[in-house]
Protein backbone atom coordinates (compact mmCIF):
# COMPACT_ATOMS: atom_id res chain seq x y z
CA UNK A 1 0.00 0.00 0.00
CA UNK A 2 1.29 3.39 -0.97
CA UNK A 3 0.56 6.91 0.17
CA UNK A 4 1.23 8.53 -3.22
CA UNK A 5 1.22 5.57 -5.65
CA UNK A 6 1.73 7.66 -8.81
CA UNK A 7 4.88 9.21 -7.41
CA UNK A 8 6.23 6.30 -5.40
CA UNK A 9 6.00 3.80 -8.26
CA UNK A 10 6.79 6.23 -11.09
CA UNK A 11 8.88 4.55 -13.82
CA UNK A 12 12.58 5.30 -13.25
CA UNK A 13 13.02 7.12 -16.55
CA UNK A 14 10.15 9.47 -15.80
CA UNK A 15 11.44 9.99 -12.25
CA UNK A 16 14.87 11.07 -13.59
CA UNK A 17 13.15 13.55 -15.93
CA UNK A 18 11.16 14.94 -13.03
CA UNK A 19 14.33 15.21 -10.96
CA UNK A 20 16.18 17.10 -13.70
CA UNK A 21 13.31 19.49 -14.28
CA UNK A 22 13.00 20.22 -10.56
CA UNK A 23 16.76 20.39 -10.07
CA UNK A 24 17.04 23.08 -12.75
CA UNK A 25 14.31 25.11 -11.07
CA UNK A 26 15.74 24.63 -7.60
CA UNK A 27 19.33 25.49 -8.53
CA UNK A 28 18.09 28.61 -10.36
CA UNK A 29 15.89 29.55 -7.41
CA UNK A 30 18.87 29.24 -5.06
CA UNK A 31 21.12 31.22 -7.37
CA UNK A 32 18.61 34.00 -8.00
CA UNK A 33 17.76 34.56 -4.36
CA UNK A 34 20.76 33.66 -2.21
CA UNK A 35 23.99 35.69 -2.33
CA UNK A 36 25.96 32.70 -1.03
CA UNK A 37 25.19 30.67 -4.16
CA UNK A 38 25.95 33.57 -6.50
CA UNK A 39 29.41 33.75 -4.94
CA UNK A 40 30.08 30.01 -4.69
CA UNK A 41 28.89 29.34 -8.26
CA UNK A 42 31.04 32.22 -9.48
CA UNK A 43 34.07 30.82 -7.64
CA UNK A 44 33.45 27.45 -9.26
CA UNK A 45 32.88 29.03 -12.68
CA UNK A 46 29.33 27.72 -13.15
CA UNK A 47 25.88 29.21 -13.60
CA UNK A 48 22.49 27.49 -13.45
CA UNK A 49 22.62 27.36 -17.28
CA UNK A 50 25.37 24.74 -17.03
CA UNK A 51 22.90 22.24 -15.60
CA UNK A 52 21.55 20.22 -18.53
CA UNK A 53 21.66 16.71 -17.11
CA UNK A 54 21.67 15.19 -13.64
CA UNK A 55 25.38 14.39 -14.08
CA UNK A 56 26.09 18.09 -14.70
CA UNK A 57 25.42 18.65 -11.01
CA UNK A 58 28.95 17.33 -10.37
CA UNK A 59 30.32 20.64 -11.68
CA UNK A 60 28.61 22.56 -8.90
CA UNK A 61 30.24 23.43 -5.58
CA UNK A 62 29.28 21.84 -2.27
CA UNK A 63 27.55 23.31 0.73
CA UNK A 64 28.92 22.24 4.09
CA UNK A 65 27.62 22.63 7.61
CA UNK A 66 30.03 25.50 8.28
CA UNK A 67 28.47 27.49 5.40
CA UNK A 68 25.14 27.17 7.19
CA UNK A 69 26.65 28.28 10.48
CA UNK A 70 28.28 31.26 8.78
CA UNK A 71 24.92 32.17 7.25
CA UNK A 72 23.22 32.22 10.66
CA UNK A 73 20.40 32.99 10.97
CA UNK A 74 18.81 33.76 7.60
CA UNK A 75 21.69 33.96 5.14
CA UNK A 76 20.58 30.92 3.12
CA UNK A 77 16.89 31.79 2.98
CA UNK A 78 15.61 32.17 -0.58
CA UNK A 79 12.17 33.62 0.19
CA UNK A 80 11.02 36.83 1.86
CA UNK A 81 10.16 36.60 5.52
CA UNK A 82 6.40 36.79 4.86
CA UNK A 83 6.64 33.39 3.16
CA UNK A 84 8.52 31.72 6.02
CA UNK A 85 5.95 29.58 7.80
CA UNK A 86 8.16 27.97 10.41
CA UNK A 87 11.71 27.93 11.70
CA UNK A 88 13.56 24.93 13.09
CA UNK A 89 17.08 24.88 14.45
CA UNK A 90 19.70 22.24 15.06
CA UNK A 91 20.95 21.76 18.58
CA UNK A 92 24.31 23.36 17.93
CA UNK A 93 26.12 20.80 20.11
CA UNK A 94 29.03 20.81 17.67
CA UNK A 95 29.17 24.57 17.19
CA UNK A 96 26.95 27.47 16.23
CA UNK A 97 23.33 26.39 15.81
CA UNK A 98 21.96 26.31 12.30
CA UNK A 99 18.55 27.69 11.46
CA UNK A 100 16.38 26.25 8.72
CA UNK A 101 13.18 27.86 7.47
CA UNK A 102 10.15 26.22 5.87
CA UNK A 103 7.46 27.69 3.66
CA UNK A 104 3.91 26.40 3.69
CA UNK A 105 4.72 24.20 0.69
CA UNK A 106 7.89 22.93 2.34
CA UNK A 107 5.86 21.81 5.34
CA UNK A 108 3.26 20.14 3.13
CA UNK A 109 5.95 18.23 1.22
CA UNK A 110 7.54 17.20 4.51
CA UNK A 111 4.24 15.79 5.71
CA UNK A 112 3.91 13.85 2.45
CA UNK A 113 7.43 12.41 2.72
CA UNK A 114 6.82 11.17 6.26
CA UNK A 115 3.33 9.89 5.42
CA UNK A 116 4.89 7.52 2.86
CA UNK A 117 6.65 5.82 5.78
CA UNK A 118 3.38 5.53 7.66
CA UNK A 119 2.02 3.59 4.68
CA UNK A 120 5.19 1.47 4.65
CA UNK A 121 4.34 0.15 8.13
CA UNK A 122 0.77 -0.50 7.06
CA UNK A 123 -0.80 2.71 8.33
CA UNK A 124 -3.68 4.62 6.71
CA UNK A 125 -6.33 7.19 7.62
CA UNK A 126 -7.77 4.75 10.17
CA UNK A 127 -4.51 4.54 12.08
CA UNK A 128 -3.58 6.19 15.33
CA UNK A 129 -0.01 7.46 15.47
CA UNK A 130 1.66 8.40 18.71
CA UNK A 131 4.47 10.90 18.29
CA UNK A 132 6.95 10.49 21.14
CA UNK A 133 9.71 12.50 19.52
CA UNK A 134 10.37 15.78 21.26
CA UNK A 135 8.35 18.70 19.90
CA UNK A 136 10.06 22.02 19.43
CA UNK A 137 13.03 23.31 17.46
CA UNK A 138 14.05 19.66 16.94
CA UNK A 139 12.42 18.43 13.72
CA UNK A 140 11.45 14.97 15.00
CA UNK A 141 8.18 15.77 16.77
CA UNK A 142 6.61 18.17 14.31
CA UNK A 143 7.91 16.21 11.31
CA UNK A 144 6.23 12.99 12.40
CA UNK A 145 3.18 14.99 13.42
CA UNK A 146 2.90 16.48 9.93
CA UNK A 147 3.19 12.98 8.45
CA UNK A 148 0.35 11.71 10.62
CA UNK A 149 -1.86 14.64 9.65
CA UNK A 150 -1.04 14.32 5.95
CA UNK A 151 -2.09 10.67 6.06
CA UNK A 152 -5.23 11.58 7.94
CA UNK A 153 -4.31 9.55 11.02
CA UNK A 154 -5.43 10.33 14.54
CA UNK A 155 -2.29 11.91 15.95
CA UNK A 156 -1.40 11.69 19.65
CA UNK A 157 1.28 14.34 20.29
CA UNK A 158 2.68 12.89 23.53
CA UNK A 159 6.15 14.33 22.81
CA UNK A 160 8.94 12.68 24.81
CA UNK A 161 9.03 12.11 28.55
CA UNK A 162 6.61 10.85 31.19
CA UNK A 163 7.09 7.32 29.95
CA UNK A 164 4.44 5.61 32.07
CA UNK A 165 1.82 7.96 30.67
CA UNK A 166 3.13 7.17 27.18
CA UNK A 167 2.47 3.49 27.83
CA UNK A 168 -0.98 4.20 29.25
CA UNK A 169 -1.95 6.32 26.22
CA UNK A 170 -0.57 3.68 23.91
CA UNK A 171 -2.71 1.03 25.55
CA UNK A 172 -5.89 3.01 26.19
CA UNK A 173 -5.99 4.88 22.87
CA UNK A 174 -5.06 1.83 20.82
CA UNK A 175 -1.96 3.34 19.21
CA UNK A 176 -1.14 1.61 15.91
CA UNK A 177 2.14 3.34 15.12
CA UNK A 178 4.80 4.79 17.40
CA UNK A 179 7.26 7.41 16.15
CA UNK A 180 10.31 8.28 18.29
CA UNK A 181 14.03 7.68 18.67
CA UNK A 182 15.11 4.01 18.91
CA UNK A 183 16.45 4.44 22.43
CA UNK A 184 13.16 5.94 23.57
CA UNK A 185 11.19 3.17 21.85
CA UNK A 186 13.18 0.64 23.87
CA UNK A 187 12.54 2.55 27.08
CA UNK A 188 8.81 2.68 26.33
CA UNK A 189 8.80 -1.07 25.62
CA UNK A 190 10.72 -1.87 28.80
CA UNK A 191 8.52 0.43 30.86
CA UNK A 192 5.39 -1.28 29.52
CA UNK A 193 6.86 -4.66 30.45
CA UNK A 194 7.77 -3.36 33.93
CA UNK A 195 4.19 -2.16 34.32
CA UNK A 196 3.08 -5.75 33.80
CA UNK A 197 2.02 -5.59 30.16
CA UNK A 198 3.18 -7.58 27.18
CA UNK A 199 2.91 -4.90 24.49
CA UNK A 200 3.71 -7.42 21.75
CA UNK A 201 0.50 -9.34 22.38
CA UNK A 202 -1.70 -7.07 24.49
CA UNK A 203 -1.31 -3.76 22.65
CA UNK A 204 -2.75 -2.90 19.26
CA UNK A 205 0.51 -1.35 18.05
CA UNK A 206 1.80 -2.86 14.80
CA UNK A 207 4.34 -0.41 13.42
CA UNK A 208 7.13 1.86 14.57
CA UNK A 209 9.00 4.64 12.79
CA UNK A 210 12.32 5.28 14.47
CA UNK A 211 15.22 7.55 13.65
CA UNK A 212 17.39 10.53 14.59
CA UNK A 213 20.05 8.38 16.24
CA UNK A 214 21.99 5.23 15.35
CA UNK A 215 20.69 1.81 16.40
CA UNK A 216 22.41 -1.55 16.01
CA UNK A 217 20.63 -4.47 14.33
CA UNK A 218 20.32 -6.17 17.71
CA UNK A 219 18.64 -3.12 19.18
CA UNK A 220 16.21 -2.90 16.25
CA UNK A 221 15.29 -6.55 16.68
CA UNK A 222 14.82 -6.09 20.40
CA UNK A 223 12.47 -3.14 19.87
CA UNK A 224 10.53 -4.94 17.15
CA UNK A 225 10.07 -8.11 19.18
CA UNK A 226 9.26 -6.40 22.48
CA UNK A 227 6.60 -4.21 20.89
CA UNK A 228 5.52 -6.78 18.30
CA UNK A 229 5.87 -4.37 15.39
CA UNK A 230 7.32 -3.79 11.95
CA UNK A 231 10.37 -1.55 12.39
CA UNK A 232 10.74 1.34 9.95
CA UNK A 233 14.05 3.19 9.95
CA UNK A 234 13.65 6.85 9.02
CA UNK A 235 16.45 9.08 7.80
CA UNK A 236 16.43 12.82 7.81
CA UNK A 237 18.41 15.81 8.87
CA UNK A 238 17.24 19.20 9.94
CA UNK A 239 19.42 21.01 7.39
CA UNK A 240 17.61 19.25 4.57
CA UNK A 241 14.11 18.98 6.06
CA UNK A 242 13.83 16.60 9.00
CA UNK A 243 12.69 12.98 9.30
CA UNK A 244 11.30 11.59 6.04
CA UNK A 245 14.14 12.15 3.56
CA UNK A 246 14.32 8.35 3.30
CA UNK A 247 12.22 5.63 4.91
CA UNK A 248 12.43 1.86 5.16
CA UNK A 249 9.71 -0.29 3.61
CA UNK A 250 8.54 -3.73 4.75
CA UNK A 251 11.27 -5.42 2.70
CA UNK A 252 13.70 -4.14 5.37
CA UNK A 253 16.61 -3.86 2.95
CA UNK A 254 17.25 -0.15 2.73
CA UNK A 255 15.47 3.19 2.95
CA UNK A 256 13.61 4.59 -0.07
CA UNK A 257 14.74 8.14 -0.69
CA UNK A 258 11.93 10.57 -1.56
CA UNK A 259 13.59 11.07 -4.94
CA UNK A 260 10.95 13.47 -6.19
CA UNK A 261 12.13 15.89 -3.49
CA UNK A 262 15.80 14.99 -3.05
CA UNK A 263 18.66 14.04 -5.35
CA UNK A 264 21.32 11.86 -3.75
CA UNK A 265 24.95 11.38 -4.71
CA UNK A 266 27.44 9.11 -2.98
CA UNK A 267 31.00 10.40 -3.09
CA UNK A 268 34.36 9.09 -2.07
CA UNK A 269 35.02 11.30 0.97
CA UNK A 270 38.71 11.61 0.11
CA UNK A 271 38.51 12.44 -3.60
CA UNK A 272 34.94 13.82 -3.57
CA UNK A 273 34.35 11.91 -6.82
CA UNK A 274 31.17 9.87 -7.28
CA UNK A 275 31.39 6.14 -6.54
CA UNK A 276 29.43 3.47 -8.44
CA UNK A 277 26.05 2.41 -7.04
CA UNK A 278 26.54 -0.09 -4.24
CA UNK A 279 29.80 1.37 -2.99
CA UNK A 280 29.97 3.12 0.36
CA UNK A 281 30.71 6.80 0.58
CA UNK A 282 29.45 10.15 1.78
CA UNK A 283 25.85 11.03 1.09
CA UNK A 284 25.46 14.40 -0.68
CA UNK A 285 21.93 15.73 -1.07
CA UNK A 286 20.48 18.33 -3.39
CA UNK A 287 16.98 19.48 -2.54
CA UNK A 288 14.61 19.62 -5.52
CA UNK A 289 11.53 21.32 -4.10
CA UNK A 290 12.61 23.24 -1.01
CA UNK A 291 11.50 26.84 -1.29
CA UNK A 292 12.83 28.50 1.84
CA UNK A 293 16.25 26.85 2.14
CA UNK A 294 17.20 25.15 -1.14
CA UNK A 295 20.47 23.28 -0.79
CA UNK A 296 22.74 22.38 -3.69
CA UNK A 297 25.07 19.47 -2.97
CA UNK A 298 24.91 19.48 0.81
CA UNK A 299 27.59 17.23 2.28
CA UNK A 300 25.81 15.30 5.02
CA UNK A 301 28.96 13.53 6.37
CA UNK A 302 26.74 10.48 6.69
CA UNK A 303 28.13 7.33 5.14
CA UNK A 304 25.85 4.99 3.22
CA UNK A 305 25.50 3.49 -0.24
CA UNK A 306 22.90 3.48 -2.98
CA UNK A 307 20.89 0.30 -3.42
CA UNK A 308 19.64 0.63 -6.98
CA UNK A 309 18.18 -2.86 -7.45
CA UNK A 310 14.39 -2.86 -7.85
CA UNK A 311 12.56 -3.32 -4.56
CA UNK A 312 9.95 -6.05 -4.13
CA UNK A 313 7.61 -3.49 -2.56
CA UNK A 314 7.08 -1.92 -5.98
CA UNK A 315 8.47 1.51 -5.14
CA UNK A 316 10.83 2.76 -7.81
CA UNK A 317 12.66 5.31 -5.69
CA UNK A 318 16.20 4.12 -5.05
CA UNK A 319 17.20 3.12 -1.55
CA UNK A 320 20.09 4.06 0.69
CA UNK A 321 21.50 1.50 3.10
CA UNK A 322 21.40 1.88 6.87
CA UNK A 323 23.91 4.54 7.79
CA UNK A 324 27.30 3.15 8.58
CA UNK A 325 28.60 6.16 10.46
CA UNK A 326 29.98 9.61 9.82
CA UNK A 327 32.87 10.39 7.52
CA UNK A 328 34.62 11.88 10.54
CA UNK A 329 34.75 8.35 12.02
CA UNK A 330 35.96 6.57 8.91
CA UNK A 331 39.33 4.82 8.99
CA UNK A 332 41.25 3.98 5.86
CA UNK A 333 43.16 0.80 6.58
CA UNK A 334 45.31 -0.60 3.78
CA UNK A 335 43.13 1.34 1.38
CA UNK A 336 39.91 -0.15 2.71
CA UNK A 337 37.29 2.06 4.34
CA UNK A 338 36.48 0.76 7.81
CA UNK A 339 34.04 2.20 10.31
CA UNK A 340 34.23 1.55 14.02
CA UNK A 341 30.49 0.83 13.82
CA UNK A 342 31.21 -2.21 11.62
CA UNK A 343 33.59 -3.58 14.23
CA UNK A 344 31.04 -2.88 16.94
CA UNK A 345 28.43 -4.78 14.94
CA UNK A 346 30.67 -7.86 14.80
CA UNK A 347 31.47 -7.63 18.51
CA UNK A 348 27.80 -7.48 19.49
CA UNK A 349 27.41 -10.86 17.75
CA UNK A 350 29.75 -12.40 20.34
CA UNK A 351 28.07 -12.69 23.74
CA UNK A 352 31.43 -13.77 25.23
CA UNK A 353 32.90 -10.34 24.49
CA UNK A 354 32.18 -7.24 26.57
CA UNK A 355 31.12 -4.02 24.85
CA UNK A 356 34.30 -2.15 25.65
CA UNK A 357 36.82 -2.26 22.86
CA UNK A 358 39.69 -0.30 21.43
CA UNK A 359 41.26 -0.26 17.99
CA UNK A 360 44.99 0.36 17.83
CA UNK A 361 46.44 1.24 14.43
CA UNK A 362 50.17 1.01 13.87
CA UNK A 363 52.55 0.78 10.94
CA UNK A 364 54.43 -2.47 10.45
CA UNK A 365 56.86 -2.17 7.59
CA UNK A 366 54.90 -0.78 4.68
CA UNK A 367 51.54 -1.96 6.01
CA UNK A 368 48.90 -0.75 8.41
CA UNK A 369 48.42 -3.10 11.31
CA UNK A 370 45.14 -3.30 13.18
CA UNK A 371 44.88 -4.58 16.70
CA UNK A 372 41.47 -4.90 18.28
CA UNK A 373 41.56 -5.02 22.04
CA UNK A 374 38.56 -6.61 23.68
CA UNK A 375 37.62 -7.99 27.06
CA UNK A 376 35.75 -11.14 27.87
CA UNK A 377 32.54 -10.81 29.84
CA UNK A 378 33.03 -11.49 33.57
CA UNK A 379 31.49 -14.97 33.46
CA UNK A 380 33.55 -16.24 30.52
CA UNK A 381 35.58 -19.31 31.63
CA UNK A 382 39.04 -17.76 31.60
CA UNK A 383 40.74 -20.76 33.19
CA UNK A 384 41.02 -22.71 29.93
CA UNK A 385 43.54 -21.33 27.44
CA UNK A 386 41.95 -23.35 24.66
CA UNK A 387 38.59 -21.56 25.03
CA UNK A 388 40.24 -18.14 25.00
CA UNK A 389 42.29 -19.01 21.92
CA UNK A 390 39.20 -20.38 20.21
CA UNK A 391 37.26 -17.19 20.93
CA UNK A 392 40.11 -15.07 19.52
CA UNK A 393 40.19 -17.15 16.38
CA UNK A 394 36.45 -17.04 15.77
CA UNK A 395 36.33 -13.28 16.30
CA UNK A 396 39.29 -12.78 13.96
CA UNK A 397 37.65 -14.81 11.19
CA UNK A 398 34.36 -12.94 11.56
CA UNK A 399 36.11 -9.55 11.46
CA UNK A 400 38.11 -10.48 8.40
CA UNK A 401 35.02 -11.57 6.51
CA UNK A 402 33.08 -8.43 7.48
CA UNK A 403 35.78 -5.81 7.06
CA UNK A 404 37.96 -7.35 4.34
CA UNK A 405 40.93 -6.41 6.50
CA UNK A 406 42.92 -8.67 8.82
CA UNK A 407 42.56 -7.73 12.43
CA UNK A 408 44.72 -9.07 15.22
CA UNK A 409 42.46 -9.76 18.16
CA UNK A 410 43.99 -9.22 21.56
CA UNK A 411 42.07 -10.13 24.66
CA UNK A 412 43.08 -7.74 27.39
CA UNK A 413 42.54 -7.17 31.08
CA UNK A 414 39.71 -4.84 32.02
CA UNK A 415 42.15 -2.13 33.15
CA UNK A 416 43.66 -1.81 29.67
CA UNK A 417 40.70 -0.18 27.96
CA UNK A 418 40.10 3.12 29.72
CA UNK A 419 36.52 3.71 30.76
CA UNK A 420 35.31 7.16 29.93
CA UNK A 421 32.32 9.05 31.14
CA UNK A 422 31.43 10.72 27.87
CA UNK A 423 32.25 9.50 24.41
CA UNK A 424 34.61 6.54 24.59
CA UNK A 425 37.92 6.84 22.76
CA UNK A 426 37.64 3.80 20.51
CA UNK A 427 40.42 4.37 18.03
CA UNK A 428 44.07 5.05 18.75
CA UNK A 429 45.90 5.82 15.53
CA UNK A 430 49.66 5.46 15.99
CA UNK A 431 50.42 5.08 12.29
CA UNK A 432 53.35 7.01 10.89
CA UNK A 433 52.36 10.15 9.08
CA UNK A 434 48.90 10.23 10.62
CA UNK B 1 35.42 -30.23 43.98
CA UNK B 2 37.48 -27.33 45.25
CA UNK B 3 37.57 -23.70 44.25
CA UNK B 4 40.46 -22.47 42.17
CA UNK B 5 41.19 -18.78 41.80
CA UNK B 6 41.81 -17.98 38.14
CA UNK B 7 43.31 -14.72 36.89
CA UNK B 8 43.64 -13.59 33.29
CA UNK B 9 46.83 -11.59 32.71
CA UNK B 10 48.25 -9.82 29.71
CA UNK B 11 51.69 -11.17 28.82
CA UNK B 12 53.42 -8.09 30.06
CA UNK B 13 56.29 -7.43 32.42
CA UNK B 14 55.28 -7.19 36.07
CA UNK B 15 51.66 -8.33 35.74
CA UNK B 16 52.10 -11.57 37.68
CA UNK B 17 53.96 -9.80 40.47
CA UNK B 18 51.28 -7.13 40.67
CA UNK B 19 48.45 -9.67 40.77
CA UNK B 20 50.18 -11.65 43.53
CA UNK B 21 50.79 -8.42 45.45
CA UNK B 22 47.09 -7.62 45.27
CA UNK B 23 46.28 -11.00 46.84
CA UNK B 24 49.01 -10.43 49.44
CA UNK B 25 47.67 -6.97 50.27
CA UNK B 26 44.29 -8.53 50.94
CA UNK B 27 46.05 -10.70 53.54
CA UNK B 28 45.25 -13.93 51.73
CA UNK B 29 47.68 -16.87 51.72
CA UNK B 30 48.43 -18.96 48.63
CA UNK B 31 48.99 -22.70 48.60
CA UNK B 32 49.72 -23.53 44.97
CA UNK B 33 50.19 -21.74 41.68
CA UNK B 34 50.19 -22.81 38.06
CA UNK B 35 50.83 -20.47 35.12
CA UNK B 36 49.81 -21.13 31.52
CA UNK B 37 51.29 -18.74 29.02
CA UNK B 38 50.67 -17.83 25.39
CA UNK B 39 52.20 -15.14 23.19
CA UNK B 40 49.96 -12.37 24.41
CA UNK B 41 48.25 -13.54 27.57
CA UNK B 42 48.67 -15.81 30.53
CA UNK B 43 46.27 -17.65 32.81
CA UNK B 44 47.22 -17.98 36.46
CA UNK B 45 45.55 -20.67 38.52
CA UNK B 46 45.91 -20.42 42.26
CA UNK B 47 44.80 -22.28 45.31
CA UNK B 48 44.37 -19.70 48.02
CA UNK B 49 42.55 -19.27 51.27
CA UNK B 50 39.12 -17.60 50.89
CA UNK B 51 39.11 -17.80 47.07
CA UNK B 52 35.94 -15.72 46.69
CA UNK B 53 37.45 -12.88 48.71
CA UNK B 54 40.68 -13.15 46.72
CA UNK B 55 38.77 -12.94 43.42
CA UNK B 56 36.83 -9.96 44.71
CA UNK B 57 40.06 -8.17 45.71
CA UNK B 58 41.51 -8.77 42.25
CA UNK B 59 38.36 -7.64 40.44
CA UNK B 60 38.30 -4.48 42.54
CA UNK B 61 41.86 -3.83 41.38
CA UNK B 62 40.79 -4.16 37.72
CA UNK B 63 41.73 -7.79 37.01
CA UNK B 64 39.61 -10.36 35.23
CA UNK B 65 39.43 -12.94 38.03
CA UNK B 66 37.10 -15.89 38.52
CA UNK B 67 36.54 -18.80 40.87
CA UNK B 68 36.55 -22.09 38.99
CA UNK B 69 35.55 -25.49 40.39
CA UNK B 70 38.28 -28.08 39.89
CA UNK B 71 38.85 -31.63 41.03
CA UNK B 72 41.54 -32.29 43.67
CA UNK B 73 42.64 -35.79 44.64
CA UNK B 74 44.93 -36.86 47.45
CA UNK B 75 47.49 -39.42 46.23
CA UNK B 76 50.40 -41.21 47.88
CA UNK B 77 53.67 -39.33 47.41
CA UNK B 78 55.34 -42.27 45.64
CA UNK B 79 56.36 -43.07 42.05
CA UNK B 80 53.19 -43.69 40.01
CA UNK B 81 50.86 -41.76 42.30
CA UNK B 82 49.66 -39.46 39.51
CA UNK B 83 49.95 -42.08 36.78
CA UNK B 84 47.52 -44.37 38.57
CA UNK B 85 44.98 -41.60 38.98
CA UNK B 86 45.26 -40.55 35.33
CA UNK B 87 44.88 -44.05 33.99
CA UNK B 88 41.68 -44.41 36.01
CA UNK B 89 40.42 -41.10 34.58
CA UNK B 90 41.30 -42.36 31.12
CA UNK B 91 39.27 -45.54 31.66
CA UNK B 92 36.32 -43.33 32.62
CA UNK B 93 36.76 -41.44 29.31
CA UNK B 94 37.23 -38.26 31.33
CA UNK B 95 39.11 -35.64 29.36
CA UNK B 96 41.61 -33.49 31.29
CA UNK B 97 41.81 -29.83 30.24
CA UNK B 98 44.73 -28.99 32.51
CA UNK B 99 46.27 -30.01 35.82
CA UNK B 100 49.01 -29.42 38.35
CA UNK B 101 50.31 -31.15 41.46
CA UNK B 102 51.92 -30.27 44.74
CA UNK B 103 53.39 -32.21 47.62
CA UNK B 104 51.76 -31.74 50.99
CA UNK B 105 54.44 -33.68 52.89
CA UNK B 106 56.73 -36.69 52.40
CA UNK B 107 53.74 -39.05 52.27
CA UNK B 108 50.97 -37.13 50.53
CA UNK B 109 50.61 -35.17 47.30
CA UNK B 110 47.58 -33.46 45.81
CA UNK B 111 46.75 -33.60 42.11
CA UNK B 112 44.48 -30.83 40.81
CA UNK B 113 42.64 -31.54 37.56
CA UNK B 114 40.14 -29.66 35.41
CA UNK B 115 37.94 -32.33 33.89
CA UNK B 116 35.85 -31.68 30.81
CA UNK B 117 32.22 -32.62 31.34
CA UNK B 118 31.38 -35.59 33.64
CA UNK B 119 30.12 -34.12 36.90
CA UNK B 120 29.87 -37.58 38.46
CA UNK B 121 33.61 -38.25 38.35
CA UNK B 122 34.14 -37.47 42.03
CA UNK B 123 31.73 -40.24 43.14
CA UNK B 124 33.35 -42.69 40.75
CA UNK B 125 36.76 -41.88 42.20
CA UNK B 126 35.53 -42.38 45.74
CA UNK B 127 33.90 -45.66 44.76
CA UNK B 128 37.19 -46.82 43.23
CA UNK B 129 39.09 -46.04 46.43
CA UNK B 130 40.60 -42.70 45.51
CA UNK B 131 40.48 -39.78 47.93
CA UNK B 132 39.01 -36.59 46.45
CA UNK B 133 39.77 -33.78 48.88
CA UNK B 134 37.34 -31.36 50.40
CA UNK B 135 38.01 -27.63 50.19
CA UNK B 136 38.64 -27.30 53.92
CA UNK B 137 41.46 -29.85 53.66
CA UNK B 138 43.47 -27.42 51.59
CA UNK B 139 42.49 -23.85 52.35
CA UNK B 140 40.45 -21.63 54.64
CA UNK B 141 36.90 -21.29 53.37
CA UNK B 142 35.17 -18.03 52.64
Amino acid sequence: MYYQPDIETMPAEQLRELQLERMKQSVRHAYDNVAFYQQSFKDAGVTPDDLNSLEDLQKFPFVIKQNMRDAYPFGLFAVPQKDVARIHASSGTTGQATVVGHTKNDLANWGDCFARGIAMVGGDENSTIQVSYGYGLFTGGLGAHAGGEAMGCSVIPTSSGNTKRQVQMMKDCGTDILACTPSYALLIADTAIEMGYDPATEFKISGGIFGAEPASDNMREEIASKLGIQYCDVYGLSEIMGPGVAMECAERSGLHVAEDHFYCEILNPETLQPVPDGEWGELVITTLTRECCPLVRYRTRDVTRIISEPCACGRTHRKIDQLRGRTDDMLIIRGVNVFPSQIEQVITGFPEIATHYQIILTTRGPLDHVELQVETVPDFPIDEVRKIEDLKKRLGVELKSNLQVSVEVKIVEPKTIARSEGKAKRVIDLREGK
Amino acid sequence: MISQLTVFLENEKGRLAAACQTVADAGINMHAMNLADTADFGVVRLLTDTPEAAAEALRAAGYRAAVTPVLAVRVPNVPGGLAKLLSFMDEQEANIEYGYCFSVNADVAIDVLKVDGDSGIEQKLTAAGFEPVRPEDIYDLD
